[in-house]
């Protein structure tokens, strides 16, 4: 029947976000932290106590840093040193380097040094990049978040940015989740089946670090000790926006300023 | 007669001593009695080495009265005699016996499916491994299998399912799983940062993020005696019914897809982004991860986020509710999910089945309603949706009602806020982190996720610290349900089957 589904159509109106490099998150969004030295003993004090509770290990009171690659994004450093740690809604935390993703006291942005990047992945994927996902351990957050990147809302695919059920048809492979020992050995084979020239996302916090499962003995990252990424995206789960920024940026359709 | 320590889901943690010990004969006798009666069945059962002995917890649900009844048996550690198993007259005890089994070794005699379940690093048998999995084979000239994963075509998490296919139609169907352990349980017990282990919590599975850190939360609020004020009650109520809103619209956005019902699929993407935007706008994380923490909350509403979470759960309600209406009024769709993938209310019962899955076939098992806790006890009075067909249908009127009554949850809670606070600060404490736990003492955290029943385990030892961690996911007893429903049905109705479960790998890997 035709009513209901014109009251529904109506509804919908039009979704899609017009311009994807122009987006802002909401305020109360965690992304990019800032950090201050402070040079006076109960500033110390606190990024010490905010250092011990990290669940990750991923801020270090001396010398300050917050590696993103290892962070959850739960914002408790910033709750207990608020003049050490500030959590801005920058979503543009892509990097070409695993070392890109630490942040130290006055960096007001995630470095992308586009002379780490392979010429050829610009040259080869910059209008159109068909990626095969495998979910290696990873919790369903980032796996949703990165259908939700081709959703009626953020529509990567206007861009040949998408992804395909098979990697013989891939130019790339996105992992997931912190490697599992289980699916070490699928996600070997799965990447090895992808033609060359490839490229190799990490996406989340835990692909780039393991996340709170580094020490698990149920873990195997050796994968990423045979393979380098060319992309690392931090994130608990990664936002679609870090992963369209990211991917846009690596690809040299936009700069990170 | 048999001994149980009486609890409910309102009352503290029990001490590990007053926890009675049955001999196993007596244990057998008791629950093979009360598992025939659908009032009740086992919210966990689980063993632990205790002192060169192996200590057996069981955790039963009296859905009539509301009571959870607790008991325990024991073993010598290294007796390898072989226990009765209850799976041989109780399907429903399937995950837990094959669970002890391949942690320990310990044998249960004529257990018919005795099979790995998850593959954990610490297993008893260290031959077995994910490439020998014991699959269920027939033989036959018309018969083929089809082998799926563990990397599915979709974005989706990995396990493997083997279809036993005549023709088209598929006869059995089993579910190999365990690709995704990563340790969650030990990495509980090996860290005493509550913090880390909130953020474990929240990691157990993703989309359930908020129900499992709630169970998280109760299981330490019992064992700190932290009374929660009712506004904290209310507030985590109104973020799970937002997580059972973001995913029961997600489903029902994915089963449109596979049908190639374009319209309802790209309705519920929007609707969905909306609803976990809202989340986002609350909390900073649009999986409600950091929304909630032990003993208090890092987000207290304010009247500013009070008026946005209800000016757009209204706004989604009504938006869902249309496309709710064109589901039902178009008979093309109705034609693809009736009648397909039915798991009938005997089957379902046998199986042990919770929550939407359950609800679909008639088992109105939901923990808002049997065994309610804070603002479900005191202010919502949960009547659970419940639908007798069983089939893909089914499953998915569930959904489209819960949302619609979530929506009205959340309106309601989130009025009673604005009513006593919005012109005064919002009384929710800060977490607690630091608090002492009780020593020596079994926790609990019973929450009804959007997919259903999730059960946390803490006991503590002499020192206070959390010594053995059990975490359970209503998936544990649900995919045998995806496995049944696909009998007899045609290959091709598989993804729909699937999609009208939407279960977690991870919850069930750990």
């Amino acid at each position: 029947m035709i009513i209901p589904k014109i009251k529904v159509l109506r509804s919908h109106g039009r979704q899609a976000i017009p311009d994807l490099d122009a987006v802002e998150l909401t305020r109360e969004f965690r992304g990019r932290p800032e950090l201050t030295d402070t040079d006076d003993a109960s500033g110390r004090a606190a990024a010490e106590r905010a250092a011990a509770i990290c669940p990750t290990g991923a801020f270090s009171a001396a010398p300050l840093a917050l590696d993103l690659g290892r962070c959850l994004f739960c914002g408790e450093c910033a709750r207990i040193a608020p003049r050490s740690v500030r959590f801005t809604n920058d979503y543009r935390m892509g990097s070409p380097t695993r070392e890109g993703l630490v942040i130290r006291p006055g960096d007001t942005r995630v470095e992308f040094d586009m002379a780490k990047v392979r010429p050829e992945l610009a040259r080869t994927f910059s209008r159109a990049l068909q990626l095969r996902e495998v979910s290696a351990g990873g919790d369903a957050s980032v796996e949703m978040e990165l259908n939700a990147t081709g959703n009626v809302n953020f529509d990567f695919g206007r861009f040949g940015v998408g992804f395909t059920a098979s990697p013989r048809h891939a130019d790339g492979v996105v992992v997931s989740g912190p490697v599992t020992a289980n699916m070490s050995e699928a996600l070997e084979i799965c990447y090895e089946a992808v033609a060359t020239p490839k490229v190799l996302v990490a996406c989340g916090t835990e692909a780039c670090s393991g996340g709170l499962f580094a020490e698990s003995r149920a873990v195997d990252r050796t994968f990423f000790e045979r393979h380098t990424p060319d992309l690392w995206l931090p994130g608990a789960p990664t936002h679609p926006m870090v992963f369209i920024d990211g991917i846009r940026t690596l690809l040299g359709r936009k700069k990170r300023v | 007669m048999m001994k149980y320590l009486t609890t409910d889901n309102t009352s503290g943690a029990v001490r590990l001593k007053d926890i009675p010990e049955a001999a196993y004969a007596a244990f057998y006798d008791d629950l093979a009695a009360k598992l025939a009666d659908p009032r009740y069945h086992v919210a966990h059962y689980f063993a632990l080495p205790d002192e060169g002995r192996m200590r057996f917890y069981c955790l039963l649900l009296d859905d009539q009265t509301g009571q959870l009844l607790v008991t325990s048996h024991s073993t010598e550690y290294y007796d390898d005699t072989a226990l009765p198993s209850l799976t041989a007259l109780h399907a429903q005890m399937h995950p837990f016996e094959r669970d002890i089994t391949e942690r320990y070794g310990i044998r249960f005699d004529g257990q018919p499916w005795p099979k790995p379940l998850r593959f954990p690093a610490e297993r008893y048998d260290r031959r077995s491994s994910m490439d020998n999995y014991p699959f269920y084979t027939m033989q036959g000239h018309s018969l083929h299998e089809v082998n799926v994963g563990p990397i599915h075509a979709g974005i989706i998490e990995p396990g493997a399912f083997r279809f036993i296919c005549n023709g088209e139609q598929v006869l059995h169907l089993e579910i190999a799983l365990g690709y995704q352990h990563r340790g969650v349980e030990r990495a509980f017990e090996t860290t005493a940062n509550r913090l880390r282990q909130a953020c474990l919590a929240e990691a157990v599975a993703g989309d359930s993020a908020v129900a499992h850190a709630a169970a998280f939360a109760e299981t330490v609020e019992r064992l700190t005696g932290f009374e929660r004020p009712a506004q904290l009650d209310r507030e985590r109520a109104v973020a799970l019914e937002l997580e059972r809103m973001a995913m029961q619209i997600a489903d029902t956005g994915a089963l449109s897809t596979d049908v190639g019902y374009q319209l309802g699929q790209v309705a519920c993407e929007a609707l969905r982004t909306m609803t976990i935007n809202t989340t986002q706008a609350w909390c900073g994380n649009r999986f409600g991860k950091g929304l909630v923490r032990p003993q208090g909350t890092d987000h207290p509403l304010t009247a500013e986020k009070a008026a946005m979470i209800r000016r757009n759960v209204g706004e989604i309600a009504r938006r869902y509710g249309e496309v709710w209406r064109d589901i039902a009024s178009s008979p093309t769709l109705l034609a693809r999910f009736e009648q397909c993938g039915t798991v009938p209310r005997e089957e379902m019962l046998r199986i042990g089945g919770v929550g939407q899955a359950a609800r679909a076939s008639g088992v109105g098992r939901d923990l808002r309603a049997t065994h309610p806790s804070g603002s479900y006890a005191k202010c919502l009075h949960h009547e659970p949706v419940v639908e007798e067909q069983g089939d893909v249908m089914a499953r998915l009127a569930v959904r489209c009602r819960e949302v619609l009554q979530s929506a009205r949850y959340v309106d309601r809670l989130v009025a009673i806020y604005e009513e006593k606070y919005a012109a005064a600060e919002n009384p929710c404490p800060r977490p607690d982190y630091t608090s002492p736990l009780q020593a020596s003492t079994l926790s609990f955290g019973l929450v009804e996720g959007w997919r259903g029943e999730i059960c946390h385990v803490a006991l503590t030892d002499a020192a206070g610290r959390i010594a053995a961690y059990r975490i359970k996911d209503p998936s544990l007893h649900n995919w045998m349900a995806l496995a049944l429903a696909v009998r007899g049905e045609g290959i091709s109705d598989f993804p729909i089957c699937n999609k009208s479960f939407n279960l977690s790998y991870c919850g069930h890997d750990l």
